[in-house]
């Protein structure tokens, strides 16, 4: 098990973090008018309804950025760890890092699959593997 | 333009700031104080002549710490503009709003830090044990650093135009040359080449090579703001603020606005080009000189863009430097920028284009009238222009 920065969560946050202790991608959906969500808020922005659920994703989705941070060296990664934003095929987007894939070989509109990776304190982060890897 | 407008009813009348360092052995707060009385003095005031104080949120030295130190006696105004580098020309913005509304009569904006020897912003890990809520979605991930934000959103840019890093080189070498002639930057004397900056080492690949990424500096600057009516009177030609507004719009985010549909322009910049423009009743072929706010050189390009000085995905192209440089179409960063300079968080690119508008630069460009000056990009942003009497 190795270690990341753990996240803060707060009320409005909190299903998100705790349904991926169950390998659970949830996405916040509005009550009101059905739209989807991310990162989470108390308050829809198209109807202003302040009910809401929350929808498991089929954690299939598309890369449209990513970057290999190279310097300062981040405690925790080892040189050469991407970063990328994914584009879920629900629509909504989060901020991941790719995993299975060399640096070299990542790409935008690469399809990639959630893995659910776990890390010290109970932490559980969804990360991104290619879709064509098993 | 309705008789509503802000544009020219107030004015910078004057400008201090310390020297700018990699380590000023001083406090943030001395600094501070250093570069208020110098701008004041400068405007050839007293401190009991100012009424007002504004700075960043993000500034450790508060306002009646100032205020005591430099002996100020009644302060009727004092407020502070959050989100980094985004805010300095919107500190300006609020000192002309005092001024021309009478709730004040002379304000000084000012920033100081001792961002090289203290807390450096380019590199935060060790310092942070609890993630602020925003930054929850990021660190967890080693997205950490401003420059690995702003390059997440910039190669979705590079791709969508071909943009290569390449085509970042002309802003970092009319940067660096621009510093190299003049003796307060950090780099005076020291310009580079297009091989030099293809031969820097990545900081974020493929996007953000080092000799993309501004400084890191300790220093502060300050300007003092006035009605133009008295700032006819004082003794340095005033700069008079023809335009100021903030930006932001649906989605902004501090430095991740990743969730929009299109994250392939500064739309926080969209909106302060459009206000700016339409309160100074100026368009872009007006303008003599902009400082245009260079932490990271892609945002660069994407201002030029967004401001209008040319199209969507030209800015590759556009960009020379030829037509960047001293003489050039659009002479940029002529104190040497952000990256050359120093980075006091974008006030002194403020206070060069002050020096321009009074012909007193050390890189003076013939016939200013107008100049422009942006805030830092891909954050809740500002923007002014400031013109001749
Ligand atoms: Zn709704």
């Amino acid at each position: 098990m190795s270690t990341r920065l753990a996240p803060t969560i707060t009320q409005d946050t909190a299903f998100f973090w705790e349904g991926l202790k169950t390998d659970q991608l949830l996405i916040q959906r509005c009550e009101g008018c059905g739209s989807l969500r991310h990162p989470p808020r108390p308050m829809c922005p198209q109807c202003k309804s302040l009910s809401w659920s929350a929808i498991e994703a089929t954690g299939r989705g598309t890369v449209i950025s990513y970057v290999i941070p190279r310097h300062p060296p981040m405690p925790f990664f080892d040189d050469g760890y991407i970063v990328a934003l994914v584009e879920l095929d629900e629509g909504v987007r989060l901020v991941t890092n790719l995993i299975d894939i060399s640096a070299e070989d990542a790409s935008m509109g690469l399809r990639v699959v959630v893995r659910f990776e776990r890390f010290d304190n109970d932490l559980v982060l969804p990360l991104f593997a290619p879709e064509n890897i098993r | 333009m309705s008789d509503r407008t802000l544009s020219r009813k107030a004015a910078i009348a004057g400008i201090g700031q310390t020297e700018f360092s990699k380590d000023s052995g001083r406090s943030e707060l001395q600094l501070a104080c250093e570069a208020v009385l110098a701008a004041i003095t400068d405007a050839g005031l007293t401190p009991s002549d100012v009424d007002g104080l504004v700075t960043f949120t993000m500034d450790t030295s508060e306002e009646m710490e100032v205020a005591r130190n430099v002996g100020m006696t009644e302060v009727s105004m004092f407020s502070r503009v959050h989100y980094g580098g985004g805010a300095a020309a919107g500190t300006v913005l609020q000192a002309a709003m005092a001024v021309a509304t009478g709730v004040a009569d002379a304000v000084v904006c000012y920033r100081a830090f001792n961002e090289r020897s203290g807390n450096r912003f380019g590199n935060m890990t060790g310092r942070i044990t609890t993630l602020p809520p925003w930054l929850s979605w990021y660190a967890p991930y080693g997205l950490m650093t401003p420059a690995s934000w702003v390059a997440l959103h910039a190669h979705r840019y590079m791709e969508r135009y071909g943009v290569t890093n390449a085509d970042f080189a002309p802003i970092a070498i009319v940067d660096r040359t621009n510093a190299a002639t003049n003796p307060g930057a950090w780099f005076y004397e020291r310009p580079i080449t297009f091989e030099e900056h293809q031969q820097s080492r990545w900081i974020i690949e493929p996007v953000l090579r080092l000799l993309d990424c501004c400084q890191e500096s300790d220093g502060g600057v300050a300007v003092l703001v006035t009605s133009t009516e008295r700032a006819r009177d004082l003794p340095n030609p005033p700069a008079v603020i023809a335009a100021a507004s903030q930006g932001a719009t649906f989605d902004s985010e501090m430095m991740t606005s990743y969730y929009r549909d299109d994250l392939t322009g500064l739309p926080e910049m969209g909106v302060v080009a459009k206000r700016v423009w339409s309160q100074s009743g100026l368009t872009p072929s007006d303008i003599s000189t902009a400082f245009l706010y260079d932490h990271f050189t892609p945002f660069v390009l994407m201002q030029l863009e967004e401001l209008g000085f040319c199209g969507r995905g030209e800015a590759k192209d556009w960009a020379t430097v030829e037509r960047l440089s001293l003489g050039g179409e659009l002479p940029i960063n002529t104190s040497g920028g952000l990256l050359g300079e120093a980075y006091i968080h974008g006030m002194n690119g403020i206070t060069e284009c002050v020096r321009q508008i009074r012909g007193t630069s050390c890189n003076q460009l013939a016939n200013v009238e107008h100049a422009l000056v942006t805030s830092g990009t891909g954050v809740p942003t500002s923007g002014l222009i400031l013109s001749t009497l």
